[in-house]
């Protein structure tokens, strides 16, 4: 248990990265843009890839009508997810500490993963909703209106997750270095939920 | 008909076999498919140096790739340029100011790349102006002019502008010599009374800013061209100078009777010193420093009124001669500064002096005469060795590092590949026609990087499709990578490409600037956001401070400007992405467009003379919707009591 104790207290705290480095990242490359305009996407706010890309996005963007990309203090997530990161941290690892004192069983260490994914699973939904919005409610005097090849207006929505073909721009949407630090972290938690589950079994066949 | 074309063919296939065949004994550049090959630099894929060539009666820099021979950019320097406004924006303008006033022109000839230690490290680039003596400096990371100072008593600035090993000082020296000060005398009486001034111009190690340190007032000779000493010569700089005869007419007879004209050995290092120490005679003079600020995107000319000139004969030790034959032209000193080679124009051979010998000789005080105090050295005591060469007309010689030397024979067409040390003659490939300089990046420093060199040539007549009587200078390059020379390609340059200097792309490239920063936009009149907009009258004076971003300009729409106004436009470029200029252009407007950079600002002057509403618009097609980005100017009589406004999307 100590082991899987000692995971747990570690394990979130690899979350932390995401006060560093961005959760997301999407590339824009074009013909004209043989080095590509990159936004990445922090728990805190959208920066640029490279220093004025977020200016750059913004003005290729009025042409077809998006809106501007949103300001740190735009939009409430900005302002609540470093603050629910902070918890679940503290959390997790005061999880830990207790399970390393044996004041809490291995299932805390399980329950702790399955909120975080839950609140995984609802951020890349609420996510994705600003997607929807962003590439789709655009300015109806937009000065290029463009439209698919059955009639409809076409819309700009980034994927979630992959490689798109917009216009002349070659849109990626992957995951970047803070969410793979938050994935590590919390299969270290599983782990540690794992071990603990393993262990308990052990002792119990032993008793 | 048909028998006759097959004939053609056959015959044709015939010649192809027999030229291929002949490949590699090929003398006369025909392109091999290896040649092809080494200078196919393919789409997308960059070349591997940059090569600075003047522009000679251009006045400008111009820049290409090797091996491909691809131009990349035009650099105004010395003359106007339309494709800008260089010299024709307000911010400009000051840059070619002169104590003769503004001179739109001049004559750039020698570029030299700043050193520090001896090798190239990518910081400026010099060039010379020769009509009216000029120095500029350019900067490697926005190649642009920033600096320009006027060399004042001289004339011709020719033997220019070629810098010290660690960008002390670029050296201007002067291909005429004139009475000095200027005065109203008789041409006739030039001997003795004519002088050549040599200028030593500091450069500061942090900003590059350029002053004179000092003036050396030598011999009314022709200083004709010079390159500084480089490792143990270092603090030694060679003139070859012509017309020692002091002919003042037909020079082509007159200044060629001499056997032996000389070169100057100049001991720099000594001067400074002397200078340091208080030395030298402050003399009154007139001449403009233009300097270029970034930050502020602005050119400014300060009037000099002073200049120190220095009496060789006050500074013992300070000027030696080295006789050399024939009206040496280019002056040439080898990576290890041992060999000083004095290409004798109207000569065969080379003549190479020995630094060593030359310090032995001079320790040795054993002199051959002096001419006007200064000390002579015996020719057969500062001789390294003759190089035999066969040609006919030597120039100009650069090095490859590897202990060989490239020297361009204008007479004979070609260049001929010797070896340092024993002067034996390795290799000569013909040149289309009558070479001038040759180079190989950096061939005239401790470092060359002996991969390719460059052939200059002053005469093109057939080497490409005819354009009428005027045609581009050609230039070749040879691969010099291997024992002998291989000619690789042949494409025209721009101007007269004089002298060259060639870099590593590798040093350059990573620090070329792609914008402006508009938050350190430091202009005047700059406006950083759309909103800072706005008209602004002083009594007949309008400024415009208008703003541009992809598609449109900020105002767009001007009333109450009248007849008789100077308009000022004032364009901040709010674009901060890479390769987004926008232009600016308004009708009947007595002067040149404007092309404005990411983050800068750029002045235009517009007088109107007619009642009416004209038009202006952006001259570089900018975005998808450059077409639309343009507006209007009314303009009222002189006495109308139109409001002055002004607005955009209203």
């Amino acid at each position: 248990m100590k082991k899987a104790s000692i995971l747990m207290i570690v394990g979130p705290l690899f979350l932390l990265g995401l006060y560093i480095f961005p959760l997301w990242s999407i590339m824009l490359g074009a013909p004209q843009y043989p080095d590509p305009l990159g936004l990445n996407i922090h728990i805190s706010g959208l920066k640029g890839v490279s220093e004025f890309d977020i200016q750059n996005i913004d003005g290729l963007n009025h042409y077809i009508g998006m809106q501007t990309l949103p300001k740190a203090n735009e939009m409430w997530e900005f302002g609540a997810f470093p603050i629910v990161i902070g918890v679940m941290v503290a959390l997790g690892s005061l999880i830990g500490i207790l399970g390393y004192l044996n004041k809490l069983s291995y299932k805390w260490f399980l329950g702790w993963f399955l909120i975080m994914s839950v609140l995984g699973v609802l951020g890349m939904y609420d996510f994705n909703e600003w997607l929807i919005d962003y590439g789709t409610n655009l300015d109806p005097n937009a000065i290029m209106k463009l439209t698919n090849t059955d009639g409809s207006p076409m819309t700009y929505k980034p994927p979630l997750l992959g490689h798109v073909k917009m216009l002349n721009f070659d849109v990626t949407s992957l995951p970047a270095s803070g969410a793979w630090l938050m994935f590590a972290g919390m299969m270290l938690t599983l782990l540690a939920a794992f071990l603990g589950w393993k262990n308990q079994k052990t002792v119990k066949s032993r008793s | 008909m048909k028998i006759y074309n097959r004939l053609i063919m056959t015959l044709g296939t015939a010649l192809l076999l027999v030229s291929c065949g002949q490949q590699n004994k090929s003398s006369n550049g025909a392109l091999s498919s290896s040649a092809a090959e080494k200078v196919y630099v393919a789409p997308g894929e960059q070349d591997e140096f940059y090569a600075f060539m003047s522009g000679g009666y251009s006045g400008n820099l111009t820049v290409y790739g090797l091996p491909s021979g691809r131009m990349f950019k035009e650099i105004p320097v010395f003359s106007q340029f339309p494709t800008s406004g260089y010299g024709y924006s307000e911010e400009t303008k000051p840059m070619l100011n002169t104590s003769h006033g503004f001179v739109p022109w001049d004559d750039s000839h020698h570029p030299d790349i700043s050193q520090t230690n001896g090798e190239l490290d990518g910081r400026w680039i010099f060039i010379n102006g020769n009509n009216t003596p000029r120095i500029a400096r350019i900067s490697l990371s926005t190649f642009e002019t920033e600096e320009i100072i006027e060399v004042p008593n001289s004339a011709g600035n020719h033997s220019s502008s070629f810098i010290t090993e660690n960008t002390e000082y670029v050296v201007a020296g002067t291909r005429f010599s004139v009475p000095i000060p200027q005065r109203d005398m008789p041409i006739n009486e030039y001997k003795s009374n004519f002088k050549g001034s040599l200028s030593f111009i500091s450069v500061d190690p942090e900003h590059g800013h350029m002053d004179i340190k000092f003036q050396l007032m030598m011999p009314g000779f022709n200083y004709d061209l010079s390159h500084p000493g480089r490792g143990k010569s270092h603090g030694w700089f060679f003139f070859t100078t012509y017309n020692t005869e002091e002919a003042h007419t037909l020079q082509e007879v007159n200044a060629s009777q001499n056997d032996k004209d000389f070169i100057a050995a100049v001991n720099w290092k000594k001067i400074e010193e002397y200078v340091n120490n208080g030395g030298g005679t402050k003399m009154p003079a007139n001449y403009a420093h233009n300097l270029y600020d970034e930050s502020t995107h602005t050119a400014t000319t300060t009037m000099k009124k002073e200049v120190l000139t220095v009496d060789p004969l006050k500074v013992p030790g300070a000027v030696y001669f080295l006789p050399t034959p024939k009206s040496p032209h280019g002056c040439d000193v080898d990576p290890s500064g041992q060999y000083i080679i004095g290409n004798g124009k109207l000569s065969a051979d080379l003549t190479v002096h020995s630094f060593d010998k030359m310090i032995a000789a001079i320790e040795g005080e054993k002199f051959d005469g002096e001419a006007y105090g200064i000390p002579i050295l015996k020719f057969e005591d500062v001789l390294a060795g003759q190089v035999k060469s066969g040609g006919l007309g030597p120039l100009h010689t650069e090095f490859d590092g590897e202990g060989n030397a490239y020297t361009t024979f204008f007479i004979s067409s070609e260049v001929v590949k010797w070896k340092l040390g024993t002067w034996e003659v390795i290799d000569r490939k013909p040149t289309y026609y009558s070479v001038g300089h040759l180079m190989i990046p950096g061939g005239n420093s401790r470092k060359p990087f002996g991969k390719y060199v460059v052939a200059l040539n002053k005469i093109t007549k057939d080497r490409y499709l005819p354009t009428g009587p005027e045609m581009e200078h050609s230039a070749q390059i040879y691969d010099i990578s291997g024992e002998k020379m291989e000619l690789i390609y042949d494409f025209p340059t721009h101007g007269e490409p004089h002298y060259a200097a060639g870099i590593p792309a590798e040093i350059l490239a990573p620090k070329s600037k792609k914008i402006y920063r508009l938050d350190e936009n430091k202009h005047p009149y700059a406006v950083l956001s759309p909103t800072e907009s706005k008209v602004v009258r002083e009594g007949n004076e309008v400024h415009v401070y208008m703003s541009t971003i992809r598609s449109h300009f900020t105002p767009d729409n001007i009333e109450g400007i009248k007849v008789g106004d100077k308009v000022y436009f004032h364009i901040t470029n709010h674009e901060q992405d890479f390769d987004v200029p926008h232009g600016f252009a308004m009708i009947g407007q007595n002067t040149s467009e404007l092309l404005v950079m990411p983050g800068q600002t750029k002045t235009s002057v517009w007088e109107p003379k007619q009642v009416g509403v004209w038009p202006f618009y952006c001259t570089d097609f900018c975005s998808a919707l450059h077409q639309e980005m343009q507006g209007y100017v009314r303009v009222s009589p002189a006495n109308s009591n139109v409001e002055l406004n002004w607005s955009l999307g209203e």
